[in-house]
Order: structure tokens, then sequence, then C-alpha cells
């Protein structure tokens, strides 16, 4: 198969990806983004497999079957609220392959280099397996504190920006090491240790980031998976996967930052790990509570969002663990057939992935229409009768904007107690993520709906 | 203890301090509850109604009187004609009573009471703080009376309050002015905007004008300095300069709003007098003023109280009872008052009252204790960071805590400026552009192009479509999958399995990354 044609049928699969990524502006165009993303992905396989596999094809189809089928069942299976954690371990995946390549392309690189050339291909797989491997247990690591099997809370060592001081040298030693091994053996060894290395690393790093920084540990990840896809293409010499791997890469580095601009939380803070400005642990510095809570039950709740005009339901994750986004939609539903007109406004960190609240209400079939971002809404809450806030917490804390001693202060919160009357629906009194009190609980215009989300709302629905 | 609820005597009274509903919570809190025959009449609460709540009737004033160790009253104890007696001289020795009792206009009342070894509490004296909010039954009653102010003026009005086009002409909204932003004034921006009227309003103190305009209303400013913010976020007493500037705006906002209603007041002192003569004659024959202040004197110079009255072709209601002609709401919401401050006091809920003179709230409230005359109560110490306001939000007593500051560690410091990343990336790329051989190169320029296209494709991307993104960006990551692909057909069998298990991973995530990228697309079809 002569050369040029491999080349043109990469640069095909390229320029579709692209293309895939650049149709999800909207919803309209993003399904046949999609569909662009499944070509050129099948294209690329394709002639790879034709120019590249000469032979034990039966191993290939098999071992592509069973991982397609595993692939595609998950597919299925998953629940909306545990998409972050699906994707953590998709991502696991990738820097684990990045690893595996790089092994195997370490032993038997194909053509035989020397000079500078030998030594940028050696750090070329020097780059490609740390990567791969920090993301790897990175991304376990953040797969076990989503699905709360690791408590989420951070894990603050002592001197622990030291131990990650340490283990960046110690890669940096033992890669240079590995470059300048005089034999194979002698190389295999330091790259075994480094992989070592860089997988505590990914295991320290994300271990010491609290669970309230998901959303940006998940982006981060979903970037590095593509800065190892790019290493792994310098690698092999493979422009499709430096293409690829670099839009993968940007793709997560930008959503890094809008989490943490979301957040108002440097990044270098967020990896420096823990929950805090400085660093500090004590999320009891803000102003405690001054005044009492006032409740309020299911008939009169019934009563004012029947009686108004503009509603505005703020969701947050506490909305995803009580599963009650389908009673949302269907109050929605109900209430805008009343002529109320009922809209979502969606916090940018809200739930534990960017988009993570969006996707839950389409699930339960909210029009997306009546979903907006935070901007899109935070002006027009004076003209809200009526705030329905759903398991939200630190995201509508008005602490973030008052209190400057506050671990949110800065952050960007929907500002629902502008609107009339602003109904809090809660388990009880205990503390948000950033365990941090909320003076919006206290404030004149706020009501408390205590009770398990889903119960509450099976309620309501039958009391409007 | 036994809680007794009389009939109110005071003339046009139609309040009564206790409701049905409260009277269960009450007896929820173990007291018993006797009220009056015909208490709740002018509230429409009958006797049965009251008897179903589980409270028993008393036959008449003197005898529910005597059977009482708490009284609950709306108004101040006074000579009941009937019996030729004062209310006091019915009550048992030792009694409680719990009433709007204004203590500083009424000494001899508190002698009076002190002489009777009884302990009374004010409903008028709460302390104005965060807490005590479900307990004040001043702004309770000064909201029911804004309310009410708006409906007596448009009832005396010729003409609807909000604008109309309609087939037969167009029709004017009303323009009303309201004098003073507190509780009541606020409720009657709110009734009279409701209403669909213009509204303009004023107040000495400059911190209400957010109030006011969130409220939809005009603040009427005048171009002057001094605020009149005074002691417990009342107003207080300007100087004349200011006065005058404000006699000149009222003037001229006379001869333009057809109703005004005013609800000046300054604690201890008689109402300010605001409208003049002449500003009454200036109006419009069929206008109306309604003066909240008639009781103090009216800030209106031609006001009389508890009537109203025609004056150069204006009405003047100088009613007095506003809330009592409310008497359903406000005794209702009296009553919620009384009953939380009775709560404050019976922490064990056994129905027994405990006088806590180290509760702020009670120690405020408590007039006289056991014969004892206690007002005034010591001043609360206000935070001074605080700016108290009436109305809504009270002042904070609670001191503030110290805050430790802790500086930032120095690694965080170090890596948070912009400047080492960039040093490093220049040096970096320095250092490539020296040794780096042309095929790397070429390489890397694809790279860096890459980099741009993403960022820009990225940024595109709706922020509701950020979870298919991951999902997918992660499906195309998978592409690294031809890196196995091409060592598939090693003769080393250890590279061989290795990159089997590498096609497996990724095929995992292929298929299973654009499966639930479709899904989720699915979902947003609508």
């Amino acid at each position: 198969m002569p050369e040029s044609l491999i080349t043109v049928s990469y640069l095909g699969a390229a320029a579709l990806f692209i293309l895939a990524l650049g149709g999800l502006k909207d919803n309209v165009s993003a399904r046949r983004g999609n569909l662009y993303g499944i070509i050129g992905m099948t294209i690329a396989i394709l002639i790879t497999v034709i120019a590249f596999v000469s032979k034990n094809h039966n191993l290939l189809i098999v071992v592509m079957i069973a991982g397609g089928v595993i692939g595609f069942v998950l597919s299925l299976r998953v629940k909306m609220t545990q998409m972050p954690e699906l994707v953590a371990i998709l991502h696991s995946l990738v820097g684990l392959a990045a690893v595996l390549i790089g092994y195997a392309n370490f032993m038997d690189p194909g053509v035989e280099l020397v000079g500078v050339e030998k030594t940028i291909h050696q750090i070329e797989i020097f780059i490609g397996v740390c990567i791969g491997a920090l993301t790897f247990t990175g991304s376990v690591i953040a797969y076990g504190k989503l699905s709360a099997i690791i408590s989420g809370r951070p894990l603050m060592l002592p001197a622990r920006h030291w131990l990650n001081l340490a283990l960046f040298i110690g890669v940096i030693v033992v890669g240079t090491r590995f470059v300048g091994a005089e034999s194979h053996t002698d190389a295999l060894l330091m790259l075994i240790v480094m992989t070592a290395i860089a997988m505590v690393f990914g295991v320290h790093m994300v271990a010491a980031i609290g669970g309230a920084d998901m959303p940006v540990v998940i982006s981060m990840l979903n970037s590095y998976s593509g800065w190892a896809a790019a290493a792994t293409g310098f690698m092999l010499s493979n422009d499709l996967l430096i293409v690829t791997g670099a839009l993968v890469g940007s793709s997560g580095a930008i959503l890094s930052y809008i989490m943490c601009r979301a957040m108002n939380r440097n990044f270098i803070s967020v990896i420096a790990g823990g929950f805090g400005t400085s660093g500090s642990s004590s999320a009891g510095a803000a102003e405690g509570y001054e005044g009492e809570v006032q409740t309020i039950d299911i008939a009169e709740t019934a009563h004012l969002l029947n009686n108004a005009s503009e509603v505005m339901v703020v969701p947050g994750y506490g909305m995803a663990m009580a599963q009650a986004q389908h009673a949302v939609s269907e109050i929605a539903k109900i209430l805008k057939a009343k002529g109320v007109n009922v809209r979502f406004g969606i916090h940018p960190v809200a739930g534990r992935m960017p988009g993570h609240m969006n996707v839950l209400l389409a699930e339960a079939h909210v029009p997306y229409d009546i979903v907006f971002e935070m901007d899109e809404v935070n002006d027009d809450f004076p003209s809200i009768d009526v705030s329905l806030i759903i398991g939200a917490n630190d995201t509508v804390n008005p602490s973030a904007q008052d209190d400057e001693d506050s671990p949110i202060a800065g952050m960007p919160v929907l500002e629902v107690w502008n609107s009339e009357t602003t109904i809090v629906l809660k388990r009880g009194m205990a503390a948000g993520y950033a365990g941090v009190d909320n003076p919006l609980f206290v404030k004149e215009n706020t009501r408390m709906l205590f009770g398990d989300a889903k119960e509450s709302l099976d309620l309501l629905i039958k009391a409007i | 203890m036994k809680i007794g609820v009389p009939k109110e005597i005071h003339i046009d009274e139609k309040r009564v301090a206790t409701t049905p509903d409260v009277t269960e919570k009450l007896i929820k809190l173990g007291f018993e509850v006797i009220v009056e025959s015909g208490a709740g009449a002018g509230a429409n609460f009958s006797d049965s109604l009251y008897e179903a709540a589980g409270a028993s009737i008393g036959k008449n004033a003197k005898s529910t009187w005597a059977v009482s160790d708490l009284v609950l009253k709306v108004r101040p104890p006074e000579q009941n004609l009937e019996l030729n007696k004062h209310e006091i001289d019915l009550m048992p020795n030792g009694c409680l009573l719990i009433s709007f009792l204004w203590p500083a206009q009424n000494e001899s009342m508190l002698k009076r009471l002190a002489q009777h070894n009884a302990t009374a509490l004010s409903m008028d004296s709460i302390p104005r703080i965060s807490r005590a909010q479900k307990l004040d039954a001043l702004s309770s009653m000064a909201n029911i009376g804004g309310y009410r102010a708006v409906i007596e003026a448009s009832s005396y009005f010729g003409r609807f309050f909000s604008g109309q086009i309609t087939a037969a002409g167009k029709v004017d909204p009303a323009k009303v002015m309201v004098i003073g932003a507190g509780v009541a004034g606020l409720a009657a921006i709110g009734t009279a905007k409701s209403l669909g009227a213009i509204v303009r309003a004023f107040d000495t103190r400059p911190e209400v004008k957010d109030q006011i305009q969130s409220m939809d209303a005009e603040f009427l400013e005048l171009e002057f300095e001094e605020d009149g913010s005074g002691e417990g976020g009342y107003a207080k007493v300007m100087s004349k300069e200011f006065i005058d500037a404000e006699m000149a705006l009222f003037a001229e906002q006379a001869k333009e709003v057809d109703i005004i209603i005013t609800t000046a007041l300054i604690p201890g002192k008689p109402a300010p007098k605001l409208i003049t003569k002449e500003m009454v004659d200036s109006m419009r024959d069929g206008s109306v003023i309604v003066d909240l202040a008639a009781e103090q004197g009216g800030n209106c110079e031609l006001t009389v109280a508890g009537k109203v009255v025609k004056k150069h072709g204006v009405y003047i209601v100088g009613y007095t009872d506003l809330p009592s002609r409310l008497a359903t709401q406000s005794s209702q919401l009296y009553a919620t008052n009384i009953y939380n401050l009775i709560e404050e006091m019976c922490p064990a809920k056994d129905g027994n009252i405990e006088i806590d003179m180290e509760n702020t709230v009670v120690r405020g409230a408590t007039v006289v204790n056991s014969g004892e005359i206690t007002w005034p109560p010591p001043p609360i110490a206000v935070s001074a960071a605080r700016k108290p306001s009436f109305g809504g939000q009270a002042v904070s007593v609670e001191p503030e805590p110290v805050k430790p500051v802790t500086p930032p560690s120095a690694v965080t410091k170090v890596a948070k400026s912009a400047w080492i990343p960039m040093i490093i990336g220049a040096s970096a790329l320095f250092g490539l552009g020296l040794v780096a051989p042309p095929s790397f190169m070429a390489h890397f320029t694809v790279f860096v192009l890459s980099c741009f296209i993403g960022y820009m494709v990225i940024w595109n991307v709706s922020p509701s479509l950020h979870t298919p993104l991951m999902s997918i960006t992660n499906a195309i990551s998978s592409i690294i999958i031809l890196g196995a692909v091409t060592q598939l057909s090693s003769d080393n069998p250890i590279i061989m399995y290795l990159s089997a298990f590498a096609i497996f991973i990724t095929s995992i995530n292929i298929i299973g990354g654009f499966s639930v990228t479709q899904r989720m697309l699915q979902m947003f079809k609508g």
C-alpha cells in the first residue's frame, strides 16, 4: 500500500475528527458530528489494519469484538448520574493503553535510530509512558472518589508538596538515566521504575484533591489522556495521533480552565491539593449563621408555584443523588401548561463534571430551550417570583460575594436571593461539599422545604 | 398555666389577641386557654371555632380575667365603662400580661401594674434583632397598615389606579406618593404597585433607596447631604435646611400626585408636619391623603384623627385603626407574634412561663416584673460594622469571631506566578530549536498547529454539551489504538500480547465512547 494513501487516509480522519468536535456547537449539528467521528475512526483503523497487520488477524478480531461488546454494553447500561464515573474509568484505559504501547514500542522500535534521533525517541517514549501512567492511576482514584469507594476528602499528607517535588525530580532523574542507558536491560529497568513513580504521582495528585474539585480533576485527566496520545504520536511518528492528541488535550485544558474560573480557584492551587485558597483546611472561618431558618410545607410551596408567573429552578448535584430529575421535569411540565414561565439555571460546576446537569435534565426530557447557563440568567433573578433550589448549596451561597474570608469567596454564584421567594429543598441542615455555612438559608425571603428531594417533589406534583 | 383572652373594650377595636389556629398551638405547648365569649367576633372568629380548637369560653370579662394566670391583649388595659372598673383591677394578683403597652406614653399605667404585683410584657418593646423578627408585632401591624392605607385610598379615590386603553378612551394611571419607607411605607408601595399605580417614595434615610427601587418605585431624592438615619433604624429629627428642602419637594409633588400616603413617625415625639394647608389646597379635587401618623398628631395639618374629612376638595383619611379594619388578618399575625414570644419563654413546653432576664428578647419586652418596673431595658450593644436598617433587615447583636490569617504557602505562591511557566516554555523551545532533527520539527509543527485548532474549536462548544464533549474526546483519543495495531504482527510474543491487550482496552473506549455520546445526544433532541 503506497505510503501516501495511508497519509491521505489519516488526513481525512483528522479532518473528520475536527468536524466531529466542531459539530458540538449546538444540538442539531452534534449528532452529525458524532457520525463524522465514527467514520474517521473507522477509516483510520481499517487503513492501518490493511497496511500493517500481516498476521494474527484472528487475535485482532477477537480482542476488538470483545472490547467493543463490553464498551457497547457499558454505554447502554450506565446511568446518566454515573457519567462522571464512566468518563473517569475510560480515561484510565487510554492512559494504560499509552503505557502498554510505549513499552511495546520501546522493545521493538521498528527502525534503528541513532544519535539525536534516538535520544528524542527515548524522550518521547518516556513522556508518553509517564503521562499515560499518571493518567491511568489518577483516573482510577478519580473513579474511586466519584463512586464513593474512596473518601471525597482530600488526602493531605504532611509535606505533600515536598513529596510531589521529590516524585517529580525522581522521574526526571530516572528519565535521564533511561535516555542515556547503555544496555537495553538497563533502560528497561529505568522505564519500569519511572512508570512506578509516575503511577504513585498520579495516585497522590488526585487523592490530594478534594471531592468538590472533581469537575476540574476529570477535565484535567481528559486533557492528560490527550497529551498521552500526542506523545505516543511523536513516538510512532504518526501525525494523526499527534493531531488528535492535541485536540483532546486542548479540549480538556479549556474545560479545566472553565471549571476553575467557575469556582474562582487557581488551577495550580487546585492541583496542589486540598480545598481552600491558602491550603488551609478550616472551612469554618466564614461568618456563622445569624437568625433562624423558616420552613415551608408542600401545600404552601404548591400555592406559591401556582401563583407565580416566573419560576427558576436551580438544580445541584443533590438532585442527581436523589434521582429527582424526572420529578423536576414533571413539575416543570405541569407548571408550563398552567402558563408559568419555568426556566432552569445551571451553574458551570453544578454536578461532578462539566455539563453534567444538562445531561441529567435532557435525560428527564426537560426541553433544552428552557435550560440556561448561569451567565445567561443571573441578572433575571429580581424578576423571578419563585426560585426553587434543589440539591444545590455552594453554587447559591451569598458568602461567595459578601464574605471575603469564606473558602468560596469570589466564586461566581447564582443570585437566587434576589428573587421574590426562594425555596430550598434539602434533606437537613448539613453543610454542602465545601463544608461552608450558607447564609442563604436564613435570609428573610428564603423558606426551607426539608425532606428527600425526590419525595418532596413527588408530593409537590400531586399538590399543584 | 391558664391563658385568658378577653374581648377588647377599646372603641372600634376589632382585633383579638389569639385565633383558633394559635389556640391549638398554645394548647400543644401545655397551656389551657379561655377566651371571653364574643372576643373574636370582630375578627370573624366565632366562639365555636375557639371551642373546636380546644379553648373554653368565658362567660364575661370579669370571669375570664379572674381565672387567668396570663392575659393576652391587643390594646393596653383601660377603664371598663360597663363594669366601672379598670381592667388592671380585674387582674388576679401576680398575673402576667402580654399586650401592646406603649410604656413610654403610659407611665401611670406601669405604676398601677407594679402596684398590682403583676408581670407585664409589651409587644411594642421587643428588641429589633434578627432572631426576634418572628415576634415583631410592630412590623406585622405596620405591614397591614400600609396595605390597608392603599385600600382605603382607593375606595375614596374616584378613578382607577392602573392605566388602561379602552374603547371609551384612555385611562391615566394614578400617581401615588408614599412618605416614609419603613414597614408600612414599603407595604403601601407594594400594594399600590400591584394595583397598577405609578409610585414615588421619599425617606430621610438614603439606605432605603435600593429597597424602594427594587419595588419598581421612584425614589425622590433631595439634593442634600444630610443622612436621616438615627438610632435603631428609625429616622431622626432633621436640620431646618433639610426640612425646608423636604417641604419644597412635597409642595412640588402635591401639585402632581393624586394620592399621598404618609407614614413619618419619630419615636417619643409628635409626628412631623409634612403636608401643609397650602399643599392640600394645591392638590386636584378628588385627591386622597391617607395619614398613618394620625394617632401621633398626623403628618398633615388638616388631619382629624379617627375620621375622614374633605378639605379643599381633598379627602383626608385619619383612621387610627387600620390594622383593626383588617382584623382577621391582623389578629392572626398578632396572635402568632405573641405565640412566638410565649414559645420563647416556655422552652420546656410544659405550660409554664419563665421570665429569663438574661434573654435579650424577654428582657427588652418585660416592662414590669413581679411588681417591679423594669422599663426601660439596658441598651443592646450593636456591632459597629453593620448599619442598622428599619423594616425587615434587623440589627445583628452577636459579636463577630476573630478570624486567623494564614499566609499562602511559599510553593503555591511561586507556582502561581505566570512568569515561571513562560520562562520554562521559552527555554524549552530554545533548547529544542538547537538540537532537534528536522523529522521531529515536522511533527512538532503539526502539534502546535493542532493545539491552536483545538483551542478555537473547543471554545465554540455549547456548555450544555460539555459532557458529550468529554465522552467523544475520550473516544477519539483512543486513536492510540493505531499504535497497538502496528505492533500486533510482531514476532516477539510479549509485544504481541501487549498490543492485543492495548487493542482490547481501546476498543472498549472507542465503541463505548461513541455509543454513550450518541445516547446522550439523542436525549438532547428534546
